[in-house]
Order: structure tokens, then sequence, then C-alpha cells
């Protein structure tokens, strides 16, 4: 007979997409998990006036395609054709008039990888130009990370943001794992 | 022979290696086959088909012969040139296509068949009897030619892929190409400067050459240097550019030094990707043989591969070494062997009016007729004006001219035109879109020439790239002009040969002409000439001229055979780089996977998707009794199943419920706020695309939930919609799959089980079946959907996936607790059969909404897609096959997906067939196995026995034909 089964505590807790995989230190470079805080996709109405809004409401101006504006604390990414990434704070409820907002903070698995070589681990994952003239920091390109769809931003010249869905964060860490460890012999370290 | 002074070499590093089990010692800079040369080893291979004894020809990576083993195990690797290897201490060469041993191959039995092997004999032996084909003489040929093998077992090393980006790519770091490099760097452009050796210079280091007074070796290693310093300049060693793709795109391997190669983490070998907006090529050129008779004999090497081993390894590869060749080239090898003070037995010019300053016996007018010795030379005998001498001697330097490499310029189609005063073939300009040709590959032989083309070829790239090119000050170099008079082959008996890689002769090529294999595409698949893993780069000019003989036409009208990608072999492992494995394509876990591992689930693989199959309890010993389990558990108590792999679509704008109305069949502006509907979608041809509920959450906000396996079709479908068909609709699609993870709970216990863990309880009244709306969890803001894919009372919760994994876990615990629990996607499976609902088994594409029932969703009071389409009288003809349920009434109570139906009566052959099965499955509730199957006029036959024939697992039912609804037809159940 199967021994009656307790009643759960009855409370829900958070995990994140990486949990216990990150952080990684190989060599020179360092991948981390990052908490973006809310992540909002916002697709400009039309006749919307979304750039003026969201300089008001958060300091930000609406960036072009494959730009990104803001800081650490507060960022707008090109998130595609007529989409936007409002990274950082909960959408101001002015943003709604000018656009539909759509919360996916739990959609994206969101990482850092930043030291030095971390062009070169890129370039093992990524067919983007990222040479600095091409792609400085605040520039994002949605493109592919090995056999994903992913997002990748600037920061640094050095530091990277890298997005992919939040069911494979798995294969993201084994991927970009592998080429900091390749890079990382390369170096010889 | 190790030269006592000279190379560039480290002989303060002493590095052993094995070669066929025995040790050996070179020095650090040492290729493996400048180190066998060192250790007077001169057999190194045996041949493709005849097995004949080969030894080392070329000092580069056109080598036909020296081509050995390294590893053990599932990390063998054959085929690699002894001349590209560089020398690693460990290293352990095995030579191949040998049995038993190098030197004892009794396979050389071959050679002695020889006049039955030659050209064409594949097609003429094993024409009759057919059957013997592959199970005889396939297997025979396979075993006796061939080259190494692999291990058969999966490479555990590492290999990588990569990508690159410049303005000038400079393939090969010659005169040509380190002029060209930096003459671009200085400009300001990005470069990157590739080359196949593992120190720039190419010919520079074979050759005795001053560049403005220093050695040629010396001056490439300072512009190198220079050119690593800058910021703006990759420099790629052991970097072969492979291959010359569409708009600026060039494949290119890169082999890691034996240092990087040995620590952990590395990459064995990167395949990149180079994108370049010029590139310039700068690959220099290839020296060819002279065919005459057992020219393939050990020690009769390419005389520039001779001057590479003396001046580059300080290794003289023989002790009394002969020079032959048609060219000026050819005496530059004689010189810098008696510089290096070793014995030179002739000089032999093909040339009546060849002159030479040098103090060697000097033969004009005359050709090395034969090559004696078996495993290494012994003689040559040479043909004069006079009669056949015969010379002592254990090695022959050969030249029979310079071929220019030409192989990228032809990987677009592009075809080299014939140039008479090289007696060879040249690019054609343009043939690659933004790549030009300068240095040896264009033609240009002298050093001087080739420092000078590849800084102008350079500047004008720069141009037209808008760069201002710095002058260049051009280094004073040997400028000797190019003379030569063509010598492709010494008349004589016996065979000449021309492709040493697949044993080809001189013979064979004039053969193929005969049986009137003329065009030189014909002749190549005649002979194979030219279809080794070199593609003929010694030999395939030679051939042609031969056929052009043997045709009595010129080379020119006779034409050429053109090069493919890759120009060096490259490994699989590197180019499906990651791949391997579980690498083929990422890994999608839901947040419970965790949970359900714990529990003990095998998963199962949907789309990238990775689901619980079930959930086994202690004593199952059978994936059905767990399944039989877990549908009774939903049918009388409540069941959790992790549903957050459909697709989940947020619609959101004052156009959202137009856009829907237009992708569905029926019509979703209706909705109310807080309801959900099943709708159907269709392709524009009138085929079902997908089918799911959409909720209304707001006036102007829909959440449409797609099957998983089409979750990125339909979202791509939308963008499509909305972007190319109805720009007008202001409306937003986004895709919310991944931020909601998503439980069912299902079963006559589920609303007791919610209420347990919702902030405000629930009741019919207030959550009527296909209601929806949103609900709090525990504090957490969640959606609760009252929808069914059981056809039991029941929901989906929704939350943000954070709390995904902790919602599962509370929700089994709870239904744990009343009787209930976790179940996977087979019992999902029995549950929608037992109530007819489809999946992508039935909507595979091919059906309609009239096959599966389902005619009377297509609206008439609108336009939707695939309407029009889906009137055709095609996809609505009654003789259609429809869909329908079956159960077993016969002895066999078995029903299998994949199975046909035919007519009780009717043999069970294609012409006779009725339909066929999609979907099947064993209902515990109502003890017998079910299908859902597509059927000839199936709706009109409900009632009717039918046979059911599996012919790939041999099984035969009768079964009768019934509604697909088996269970709870009213669907009193899921209302509650």
């Amino acid at each position: 007979m199967a021994e009656p089964a307790k009643t759960p505590a009855l409370t829900l807790t958070p995990t994140t997409p990486c949990g216990a995989m990150l952080p990684l230190r190989i060599g020179t470079l360092t991948l981390s998990e990052v908490d973006p805080g809310h992540l909002t996709a916002m697709a400009p109405r039309q006749g919307g006036a979304l750039g003026a809004a969201l300089s008001a409401a958060h300091g930000l101006d609406l960036p072009g395609p494959g730009r990104a504006t803001g800081t650490d604390a507060a960022r707008a990414i090109w998130f595609g054709r007529a989409h936007v990434l409002l990274m950082g704070p909960a959408p101001d409820p002015s943003l709604a008039a000018q656009a539909a907002l759509t919360d996916i903070s739990d959609g994206w698995a969101v990482v850092r990888l930043e030291g030095a070589g971390a062009a070169a681990v890129l370039a093992r994952l990524t067919p983007i130009d990222l040479r600095p003239t091409v792609f400085p920091p605040g520039q994002t390109a949605r493109t592919e990370v090995f056999h994903m769809q992913a997002a990748i931003t600037r920061l640094a010249d050095d530091a990277f943001l890298i997005m992919v869905f939040r069911s494979m964060s798995q294969t993201l860490v084994h991927d970009l794992r592998t080429a900091m460890e390749g890079v990382a012999a390369r170096a010889g370290d | 022979m190790r030269l006592a002074r000279g190379g560039q070499i480290d002989r303060g590093q002493r590095i052993a290696f094995r070669f066929d089990g025995h040790r050996y010692e070179g020095f650090a800079g040492d290729t493996l086959a400048s180190a066998l040369l060192a250790n007077d080893i001169r057999l190194v291979g045996r041949s493709f088909k005849y097995h004949r004894p080969r030894g080392i020809l070329t000092a580069g990576s056109e080598e036909p012969n020296a081509l050995v083993t390294l590893g053990q195990g599932a990390a063998q690797e054959p085929n690699l040139r002894a001349t590209t290897l560089e020398l690693a201490e460990g290293l352990a060469a095995r030579s191949q296509n040998a049995w038993p041993s190098l030197g004892l191959d009794l396979l050389a039995i071959n050679d002695l068949a020889a006049p039955f092997l030659s050209a064409g004999f594949y097609y003429k032996t094993f024409m009759w009897p057919r059957a013997l084909w592959e199970k005889l003489y396939e297997p025979l040929i396979r075993r006796a030619a061939g080259l190494g093998a692999l291990s058969g077992r999966a490479n555990a090393d590492r290999y990588a892929r990569a990508f690159a980006h410049c303005d000038v790519l400079v393939i090969g770091a010659g005169p040509a190409g380190l002029m060209a490099a930096l003459t671009a760097a200085r400009a300001g452009a990005d470069v990157i400067l590739c080359d196949e050796d593992l120190r720039t210079g190419g010919r520079l280091n074979a050759e005795a050459l001053e560049l403005d007074g220093q050695p040629g070796a010396d001056w490439a290693a300072g512009v190198t240097k220079d050119l690593a310093a800058m910021p703006n300049v990759r420099v790629m060693t052991r970097t072969t550019v492979t291959g010359a793709y569409d708009q600026g795109t060039y494949g290119a391997l890169e082999r890691a030094s034996p240092a990087e190669a040995a620590r952990p983490g590395a990459a064995q070998e990167t395949f990149w990707n180079i994108v370049a907006r010029r590139a310039i090529l700068a690959a220099g050129a290839l020296e060819r043989p002279v065919a005459f008779r057992d020219n393939d004999r050990p020690g009769v090497m390419m005389a520039g591969a001779v001057r590479a081993y003396v001046n580059r390894w300080a290794v003289t590869p023989g002790q009394a070494v002969t020079v032959f060749g048609n060219n000026d080239d050819a005496h530059r090898t004689a010189a810098d062997l008696l510089a290096a003070g070793v014995h030179v037995t002739a000089l032999i010019d093909s040339r009546p009016d060849a002159t030479t300053a040098l103090d060697v016996p000097f033969y004009k007018g005359a050709q090395v007729c034969a090559a004696h010795g078996r495993k290494r030379l012994e003689a040559v005998s040479i043909a004069t004006t006079s009669g056949i001498d015969k010379l002592r001697t254990d090695c022959l330097a050969m030249s029979g001219g310079w071929n220019p490499t030409v192989h990228l310029t032809c990987h677009m189609n592009g075809r080299p035109m014939w140039n008479p005063a090289l007696a060879s073939f040249t690019p054609t300009p343009g043939a690659i879109p933004g790549l030009t040709a300068a240095g040896a590959c264009n033609g240009t032989m002298s050093t001087h020439g080739c420092l000078t083309e590849g800084a102008r070829v350079a500047a004008e790239v720069l141009v037209d790239l808008g760069f201002k090119p710095a002058d260049t000050t051009i280094p004073q170099a040997e400028d000797a002009p190019y003379r030569i008079t063509p010598l492709w082959t010494v008349p004589g008996k016996g065979r000449a040969w021309l492709d040493f890689q697949n044993d080809v002769t001189v013979k064979d090529i004039k053969q193929a002409a005969q049986e009137n294999f003329r065009s030189v595409e014909h002749m190549k698949r005649y002979t194979t000439q030219g279809m080794a893993t070199d593609q003929g780069k010694n030999s395939n000019v030679a051939a042609l001229a031969v056929l052009a003989d043997a045709t009595g036409r010129g080379i020119p009208e006779t034409g050429t055979t053109t090069f493919r990608p890759p120009y060096a072999p490259v490994t699989i492992a590197a180019m499906g780089a990651g791949g391997q494995g579980a690498g083929f394509a990422p890994q999608r876990f839901t947040t419970s996977h965790r949970a359900s591992i714990a529990a003990g689930a095998p998963m199962i693989e949907a789309g990238l998707w990775y689901r619980p199959s079930y959930f086994p309890k202690p004593g199952e010993t059978t994936w059905r009794q767990s399944c039989d389990r877990e549908v009774m558990m939903v049918r009388n108590a409540v069941g959790i199943c992790d549903v957050s792999t459909l697709g989940k679509i947020d619609i959101k704008g004052p156009g959202a419920a137009q856009l829907l109305d237009f992708v569905y069949t029926n019509t979703f502006s209706t909705l109310p706020v807080g309801r959900v509907r099943y709708g159907l979608m269709l392709r524009e041809d009138g085929h079902v695309m997908d089918d799911g509920t959409t909720a209304r959450l707001g006036p102007d906000h829909f959440l449409m939930t797609t099957t998983t396996a089409a979750a990125g079709q339909v979202m791509r479908h939308l963008d499509f919609v909305h972007q190319g068909l109805r720009p007008d609709l202001d409306v937003s699609i986004c895709s919310v799959t991944e931020h909601w993870a998503q439980c069912a709970v299902a079963g006559p216990k589920s609303r007791d089980l919610l209420n347990a863990i919702l902030d405000a309880p629930i009741d019919d009244a207030t959550f009527p079946f296909m209601a929806c709306g949103p609900v709090m969890v525990q504090g957490v803001a969640g959606r609760l959907f009252r929808i069914s894919f059981s056809g039991e009372q029941a929901y989906e919760i929704a939350v943000p996936a954070r709390y995904g994994e902790s919602l599962f876990k509370l929700l089994v615990g709870l239904a744990e607790t009343m009787g209930g629990g976790a179940y996977g996607l087979e019992a999902l499976n029995v549950l929608r059969i037992e109530k007819g609902f489809i999946t992508h088994a039935e909507i595979h594409g091919r059906t309609t909404a009239f096959d599966i029932g389902m005619e009377r969703m297509m609206s008439a009071k609108k336009d939707f897609i695939g309407k029009a389409a889906a009137a055709r009288p095609g996809l609505v003809d009654p003789d259609r096959e429809q869909l329908v349920g079956l159960k077993p009434v016969g002895a066999v109570k078995q029903l299998t997906a994949g199975a046909h139906l035919f007519d009780r009566a009717a043999e069970a052959t294609r012409e006779n067939d009725q339909g066929y099965v999609t979907s099947v499955g064993f209902s515990p509730t109502l003890d017998t196995f079910l299908g859902l199957a597509f059927l000839k006029q199936g709706r009109a036959r409900h009632g009717e026995v039918v046979r059911m024939v599996d012919h790939l697992r041999g099984i035969e039912a009768l079964c009768e034909v019934c509604d697909p609804v088996f269970f709870d037809k009213d669907g009193g159940r899921a209302r509650g």
C-alpha cells in the first residue's frame, strides 16, 4: 500500500531560468545570469507616440532597428519588427495608450557574457558581424546562437547580453560553455 | 638524412614520434614528412588500386601518396597528409592500405593484374552477373582498394564552427599575399590573412632567395610580425580556405596547433565561415610531375619539394640526387643541393637549348625515361640523342613546370583560361565576384613580380572599397623570367603515372580516348583521373595534355575539368561541429521537467520539447499499467498535466477580433470577454493548419492557443497575414508561450483541488464551461481557463514561468491526496481518443474541415483564409476519406496506427485501400482498443465491419466503424 500523501505547503516559490548552472568562470571569461526585472514587449500602436511617452516615463530613447538604449537599470532594446523590449522597470501605465504592452518577463533566459575574448566566444555561435566598428556597444540583433533564435546586445567592448527562450536555457549554457572552453584553450589559459 | 646546418627547425628541441610502431626523432618545426625523410624513410604508403609502394612526392597539401592514419579507437583519423602534419611529441602515425604490412603488402598482387584493371575496368568487368555486384564484387573491391578507415565509433574530440568578417580576405601568405595584406592593413582595412601552412612565407620558406638582402623566410616573418601587431589584422595560419561561396562567403578549415589541441576543451579543428567584402587569391602554384616509366617510385619527388626539404627542414631526400626538368626553375634545385653539400648526380634538362653554369654533369635535350628500384629509387635511365644512359641515384627531383593554383576561382563554375607561355591555366578574372588573383596563382612567376602584383591588386581593391592606399615599397627580389618548354610525358614502354592517388597512367587516358571517351568530363569519369581526395592537383593539366594529344586537339579546345569545394579535404566533424548527438537541435524543457524526471517519468520528444510519457508507480512494470491508471485517475478523481508546450499567442489591439475572424474558419468577434472558443484554422489551400482555443481576455485582447507542434508555424502565419494581407489592422502579435507555465487540472475533483490553492474560490455559476479569467494563486497573479481535452470537468491554470515548477509540485501533491496525480502524454492521448478529439495525427496537412467532420465550423457569413480553396469540389467530395472511430470486433483486439483499412472481403492491396488508422489507444474506461481513422465515405459507414491490415507489423483485425466520439457523447462531464 502506498503511504498516504502529505498535503504540500501552499506556497509558490520562484526559480530562475538558469538556476544553479550559472555563474561560470572559464579563463578570462564569465557567464552569469541576469535578473532583468520586468520584460515588456512594446508594440507601437498605429499613430501612437511611443518615443515621447517612453522618454517622459522612463527617460529612455526609443531605439531604432538594431539599437539598444539605457543602462543596467532600464533599457529599451529593439526586439524585431514593430517591437521594442522594455527591460528593468514595470511599464508606466501611460505607455499603454501608445503601445500594446505584453508582459514576457518570465519568457526569456537572460545571461551576460563578459571578459577578454567574449566576442570570440560569440563568433563560434552566431553568424552576425561582431567587429566593434559594425556592432559597437548599444547595438543589438535578433539572430541565432547556434541553433537557437536569440537576441544579442553589446553592452561594452567585452560584454554581451544574450537572451533565448527560457526553455532553452540548458542548451544555451551548454553551447556557451563549449565555446568559452574552446576560446580559453586557444588563449592557453 | 638531416643536414648539419640550416633550416627553420629548432635543433634544441627533439621530438620523439612513431611511424608504424617504430620510434624516431625529429625536431620542432618538422612535419611528419620531413622527419621521415630525415630518418631515411622512403616507403610511406601503398597506392589506392595497385598497392604500389609509394614515397613522399611533395612538401604541401597537394601530397597524393604520403597519407597516414593518426590516433586510436574513436579518435582515429585517416588520410592525413604527412607533408602537412606538424610533428608533436608522442605523435604515432600508421601507414594505410597495406596488408599485412607496408613492406610486405600481399595485395600488391593487384599490380601484376594491372592489364586487367585498366581504365573502365569496373564498368566492363562487373556488368554480369548483376546479382554478384552487391554481394561479391563491391565488397571485394572496397577491401582491396581504398584509403584509411574510420573507427566506426562516435568521436569524442571537439570541433568548432566559427564566423569572421573582414574588408579584405587574403588567401595565401606567400610574397604576393603578404604584400597584399600589408598594403590593405596599412590603409586601415580589416584584413584576414589565411595560410594553410603553420607559418607564413609560402615558397619563401622553401627557397634560398633573398629579399632586400635578407633571407626570404626572415622577411616574411618580419612582415607577419608587423601585421599581427595591427589591431585590424587577423593572421590565421594552419587555415586552409576550402571554398568560395555566394556573396563573399568563404569556407576555411583551421587546425589547432599541437599545443592548443592538447588542452582540455580545445577544438581540434575549426570550420570558419568568413564573409569578406573583397578577397585576394594569392594561393601560389603547384609543381607538376613528368610522366615516365615508373615515375611513382619512392625517391622520385617534385624538384620544388626537394628544395623545400633542403632549405626549410635541412633534410636531403637522397645522398645522390638527380635533377630533371623542362624549365629554369629546376636548375635552382641543383644549385641549392650543391650549396647544402649534397652530391648532385646530374642535371637533366629536356630543352635542347638549355644552359647551366653549375658544376654538375649536365644533359640538355635529354629526358629521364625510366625509374628503377621498387621500394626505393636505385637508378634512372636517361634518353639522350646518343642512346640510353643509366645513372645510379637515390632521389630524382623532377619538374614539369608549375600550375597556378586556380582552384577557388572554379568554385562558382568559372573556367580558367589556357596560357601558352606558362603551358598552364590561369584564372578568368571575375570568376568569383569580389575575388582577384595575384602572384603565381595568376601566372606571375618571379618573386619580384609576385610582390609587386600583391601590392598592386590590394591597392585596386582598397580604392574600390573607399580606402586610400598608402605608398608601398616593394622589396628587392629575384625577377627571373619563367622559361619553360612543355614536356608532359616521356615516350616508352611500361606504365607512366599521372594521378598518383587514383593510380591513373598515360595509357589509361589514351585508352579512354580510343574507346571514345574523348570529352574531358567523360575521360575523367572513365579513368577516375583527378577524382581522388587531392582532386588531381598534381596531374590534371598533364592528363589533359595527354588527352589533347590522343584526340588530335589543342589543349584549349580540349577544355578542362573544374574544381569543386573543398580545396583540401575537410572533416565532417568540423563542418558539423557541435551538432553531434544531442547537439543536433536545442532541447526545450518545461519548468516541471526536473519534477517529472524525479518522479521517474520517461521523456518523449515533441518537436524540440521534452514531455513526460507517463509517471510509473511502484509495482508498475509496463507503460500500459501506468497509462491505464492515469486515465482512470482523470476519469474518477483528478489528474495534473503540464501543457506549457502549447503555443500561446497574445493578440492585442482594436483590430484583434478582425484578424482572428480572418484566420479562423469560425467567428471570434462575437466571443464575450471572459469566454473561450474552439477555433479551426486553414491554410490558404483549404486544408487544416491547426486547431486550438482562443480566449477573450479583454475587448481588444485575445490569447490564442496552438498545438505544440504548430506553434511556430501559426506564429509565422499570423505575422504573414498581418504584415502581408491585413496591414491595415491595428494589432500586435506576441508569443507568450514561454512566459506562462500552464497545467491542466482534469477530473471530477478538479474544482475542489483548485479551490484549495486559489485565493478566491470558484464555482460553476461564476466559472462555467469555456469561461476564463484572471485568478490569484497564493498571491501570484495567474490565469484560469475552463477547457477540457479529456472530456472531464477540467481547467488549465497558468502562472508566470518562474512559479511553474512550484505550481506543478503543488498541484500534483494536492492531487495525490485526492486519489489523483500527474499524468503523461500517453494518458492524455488515450483520454482524447476516447473523446474523439483530434491532434496533428489527424490534421496532418492533407485533411480538410470536411474530412474531420467540422465543415459546419466554416462560417458562411464572412471570408477567411482557405475558404475559397476549401470549397473546391475535390475537397468536399463525399468519396473522400472521412474521420471515423474504430473498435475491434474480431478475435484480434489490437489496433495499430498506420495500418490501412480494406473491405472485409477484399484483398489487402494498394488498389483496394479504403483508408488508414491515425491514432490508437487502449481505453481502460471502455475496456477496449479504440482507433481514429480516415475511411472513404466513412460517416455513412458507421456500423459496418472493415478489415484493418498492418502490413509492416503483420497485424490484422476486424473493426466496427463508429462515431469518433466513444465516451460521453453529449459532453455532460465537461460541463460539470
